[in-house]
């Protein structure tokens, strides 16, 4: 009695910790987001002002048969993209993040979190290791991965054919808890579109693929301004990159659409950011007037376009390859530009990152803030980007599997400090933040899953 | 090489005036250049300053006709010294010209056993467009003569394991045989090549036999010289039903070393890759001109305004099975890339027997391979010098691990070479490199298992499969 009492007791503390935190937090989060989300619009605005185009119009006729037509080659069609700027870039967004005060800090809410050297200085709560390797648990040694256990060396008897069997079976009965489950260690290569589709429960039916149509026909009647913005960032970087150049012409069916989908609207009901307003023009600041712009409320940044690349592996269906990739962002990636407490915002990601860092590795933590390379200056484009365009495209699909199994983005800090481990040797020997760039420059060698195992289950803490 | 055909062709009335006589006396006369010829090349190697020899002895002495980096590094990385091809030389890596003078009747010369060449003689066999396919017609007619199961037909008379070239024809020769061929499909579309060119130079689409008029045999029109090989072309039906990805036409460049033809053992580099068009595919006949959808070569599509020099237009093998496995399945995927290295097979061992299987000879071919959108793989050509400019900082990297391991296959230790050894390499030295076919081993793994090997079947237990970790091919084929 007197146990289950106290047991309660304390689950009544904790209750109310965070509450009394998260009241805290989201005025926080509301006032940080506020004075970004100003800074973006200005950013957009200025830019639309410079160059004399409007954030919308419409198309006249002639053009609009003419996107119609080159509608599965945009790639080729090269307007003027010279002039325009993405509206902000990954280390812009770190910089905001960074200087992010928690207003109530001299409490003194975690004493520990005084000695904390990294860039964020907002306590807020995440996993040590031990709670990783519980909460990781699937990944541990002794069970059998995708990435580890289907090498060369292996036989596939022992664990790749009963996995493939397990897989083909969660399929055939429909079950999208156990996918979930079942893709904690790795999906087979050839299961892996129908599985994602499973778990973000997707399927084409006729009133999806018409509303993709009913997207696309915005496309061809209206120009926006985020167009321009979304050509200039495929072509900056999915153009060039070895593995998703190829599917150019997807990104622009996907983003176009995606830009135009108020549907993703929806997610702002959890994510503590709210969309980006802009007015008709003449009736700025009269609420009736408000229109969300873009139309889905998230202004592209650089690197967006490589939230979609990936899945185009996987996809080659225009309106499936949209749904899939509506469903992630509006699961996981809008998480990763945008400010809040949530364990998989950006935020904790960026402090479980220095916190694994400081706490198992101190040693390489203290050299490199020494030589002024603060380690999350090089890790956060990686996580900003769910380490789309840094990773192998099979060691990356790996990696997502893995976020879906645990409908988590913890992974990717997990990973952010186990590739630093793993180059810890010569990361100690360089003298500055270039060197040290230079070092982490190339992850595209790197097996995702070894270096997750070695550093949750492998590592003496 | 000088070619002393100029000298000897103004010699003697006689010789003018009967070509039988001419003939018999050139062939005489070259007899006796060529052994004044090794003769001189001995006395020489015999007459060099002995300091010299001496600070050179143990090393591989190296020549080579072809001046691109990625072959000097690796000479220079293996401490081998370069010479000239006049010198006393172990390896020379040489162009098809070259080969050609080394064993050709009036100016070639016999290798010692000391030296290696990275081409066979007659190579032209396997890496002509038009020797090709005769070749390939005439193991198939064998085959099905000896009644082989390899020679099956379906019930519209087409091969079932050996229908990997497209249907072709040389010209002007085939021309009659063409015109039957054409007629029964009148709308299809045909690519004409000039059997003795590279880089897709002098390609053109055709869909109307008005376009090819000259090369008709009775063409009283025609001004075209029919002798002369440098001229020929051969017209095969073109695939217009590519496999696409994001829209786009690709082929497949594969590299295959041949260090024997009997018994034939050939090796395939794991790295092989995909070269894409810039601009989007279109089987439509308005665009049959435009060589930037239809071309995959890199000296064609690098011309083309939208290409990348950062990636080249150019995928890995491992990206292409991800994509297959990904969209496609996992055994539609492991069926092509087992037809791939079927066909690769039989092309070599078509040629096999007419290859002079010259003990100083290795080679590195180039396949190309197109796959079609029902995952068919048709092999278009072979080349016999790939080319080695890198378009990127990938392709360098990977063209001078090619070589790398190449000359670890071809040159075992880096130590002077003695033609006589077995050409067995222990595992260790492949490289990149995995066995594809080794006619001594399976022929010691005995008689059954040919009917199971067979593509579209699935192998054996101890098959595996190339994937994204490199797990070795065996290939149990007969």
């Amino acid at each position: 009695m007197l146990q289950e009492e106290s047991d309660l007791s304390l689950v009544i503390a904790q209750i109310v910790q965070k509450l009394k935190g998260s009241s805290l937090y989201a005025q926080l989060e509301r006032q940080a987001w506020g004075s970004w989300e100003k800074r973006i619009l200005k950013s957009l605005n200025s830019m639309c002002t410079e160059l004399s185009i409007p954030l919308a119009r419409k198309r006249p006729v002639g053009e609009q048969k003419e996107l119609l037509n080159k509608w599965n080659e945009m790639g080729t069609d090269e307007p003027d993209l010279s002039l325009f700027r993405p509206v902000y870039a990954p280390k812009d967004f770190l910089e905001v993040l960074i200087n992010l005060r928690n207003p109530n800090y001299e409490n003194g809410d975690s004493l520990s979190f005084r000695t904390h050297l990294g860039l964020i200085q907002v306590p807020l709560k995440v996993k040590d290791i031990p709670e990783l390797k519980e909460f990781f648990v699937e990944l541990g040694l002794t069970t059998g991965q995708l990435g580890i256990d289907d090498s060369t060396q292996v036989p596939p008897e022992l664990f790749e054919n009963e996995h493939v069997r397990i897989g083909q079976k969660v399929l055939a009965e429909q079950d999208s808890a156990a996918a979930q489950q079942y893709i904690r260690q790795g999906s087979p290569t050839a299961l892996r579109a129908e599985l994602w589709a499973l778990i973000l429960n997707i399927s084409s039916q006729p009133e999806d693929i018409l509303y993709y149509e009913q997207l696309k026909t915005n496309v061809i009647q209206h120009d926006l301004l985020v167009d321009s913005l979304i050509y200039k960032d495929v072509k900056l970087t999915a153009s060039n990159d070895d593995y998703y150049f190829v599917f150019e012409d997807y990104l622009y069916q996907v983003l176009l659409c995606f830009s135009r989908d108020t549907s993703v609207l929806g997610h702002f009901a959890y994510n503590s950011a709210s969309p980006p307003k802009s007015y008709i023009r003449g009736k700025l600041g009269l609420e009736e007037y408000a229109v969300f712009y873009p139309p889905n409320g998230v202004i592209p940044f650089h690197g967006f376009s490589m939230y979609v690349a990936p899945l185009c592996f996987l996809y080659h269906e225009p309106s499936k390859l949209y749904q899939i990739f509506r469903e992630m962002y509006v699961r996981f990636f809008f998480r990763l530009h945008s400010i809040s407490s949530h364990p998989s915002g950006i935020v904790s990601l960026c402090l479980l990152f220095e916190t694994l860092l400081q706490t198992y590795l101190p040693q390489l933590f203290y050299h490199l803030r020494e030589i002024g390379a603060q380690p999350l200056r090089i890790s956060f484009k990686w996580m900003v980007r769910a380490f789309s365009g840094y990773l192998a495209t099979d060691q990356l699909l790996l990696l997502w599997d893995r976020i879906l199994g645990y409908n988590s983005l913890e992974i990717l800090a997990v990973l952010a400090a186990a590739v630093f481990a793993f180059r810890a040797v010569n990361l100690m020997e360089v003298t500055s933040l270039a060197a040290a760039e230079a070092v982490l420059a190339d992850l595209s060698t790197l097996k995702v899953m070894p270096l997750l195992q070695i550093f949750l289950f492998a590592t003496v803490t | 090489m000088g070619s002393n055909l100029a000298r000897q062709r103004g010699r003697g009335r006689a010789a003018g005036r009967d070509p039988a006589y001419a003939k018999a006396l050139r062939w005489k006369r070259a007899e006796k250049a060529s052994v004044a010829r090794t003769e001189q090349v001995k006395e020489k190697a015999a007459l060099r300053c002995t300091w010299r020899s001496r600070i050179m002895a143990g090393k591989v002495k190296w020549v080579t006709d072809i001046e691109k980096s990625v072959l000097i590094n690796n000479f220079e990385k293996r401490g081998w010294v370069q010479v000239t091809e006049n010198e006393d030389w172990n390896f020379y890596w040489m162009s098809v010209q070259t080969i050609r003078n080394v064993f050709s009747v009036e100016t070639g010369y016999r290798l010692s056993d000391d030296q290696i060449v990275n081409h066979f003689p007659n190579h032209y066999e396997l890496t002509r467009k038009d020797l090709m396919v005769k070749n390939i017609k005439r193991y198939r007619k064998e085959l099905e003569k000896e009644g082989s199961p390899l020679a099956e037909k379906d019930e519209n008379g087409k091969y079932l394991y050996l229908d990997f070239v497209p249907v072709t024809y040389m010209l002007p020769a085939d021309y009659n045989l063409f015109v039957e061929e054409f007629r029964k499909s009148p709308s299809s579309t045909w690519i004409m090549k000039p059997c003795g060119k590279a880089q897709g130079k002098g390609i053109f689409l055709i869909n109307k036999l008005s376009q090819i008029k000259k090369w008709s045999r009775d063409s009283k029109t025609s001004s075209f010289v029919s002798q002369s090989t440098k001229e020929a072309y051969v017209i095969s039906l073109y695939i217009n039903n590519p496999l696409l990805i994001g829209g786009r036409k690709f082929d497949l460049r594969l590299y295959v070393l041949v260090s024997t033809y009997r018994p034939l053992r050939c090796y395939m580099y794991k790295l092989g890759f995909c070269r894409f068009c810039t601009v989007k595919y279109t089987p439509s006949t308005s665009e049959l001109d435009n060589m930037f959808v239809h071309l995959t070569n890199v000296a064609i599509q690098k011309h083309g305004e939208d290409y990348n020099h950062i990636h080249g237009g150019k995928w890995t093998v491992n990206n292409l099975r991800l994509y297959l496995e990904s969209t496609r399945g996992k055994e539609v995927t492991s069926k092509l890339f087992d037809e791939i290295h079927w066909i690769i097979v039989q092309s070599l061992k078509a040629v096999a027997p007419v290859m002079n299987n010259d003990k100083h000879c290795f080679e590195c071919y180039g396949y190309d391979i197109i796959i079609d959108d029902k995952l068919k793989p048709w092999l278009i050509e072979v080349n016999a010098s790939p080319s080695l400019t890198s378009s990127t900082a990938n392709d360098r990297i990977l063209k001078y691990n090619l070589i790398n391991d190449t000359l670890n296959i071809a040159v075992p230790n880096g130590e002077i070479p003695d033609c006589k050894w077995n050409k067995s390499p222990p595992k260790e030295v492949l490289g990149n490199y995995e066995i594809l076919y080794d006619e001594e081993l399976a022929q010691g793994d005995g008689a059954d298992r040919e009917l199971r090997s067979r593509p579209g079947q699935s192998l054996g237990p101890k098959g595996g499969r190339s994937r994204d970790s490199g797990r070795t091919v065996l290939t149990t084929w007969k």
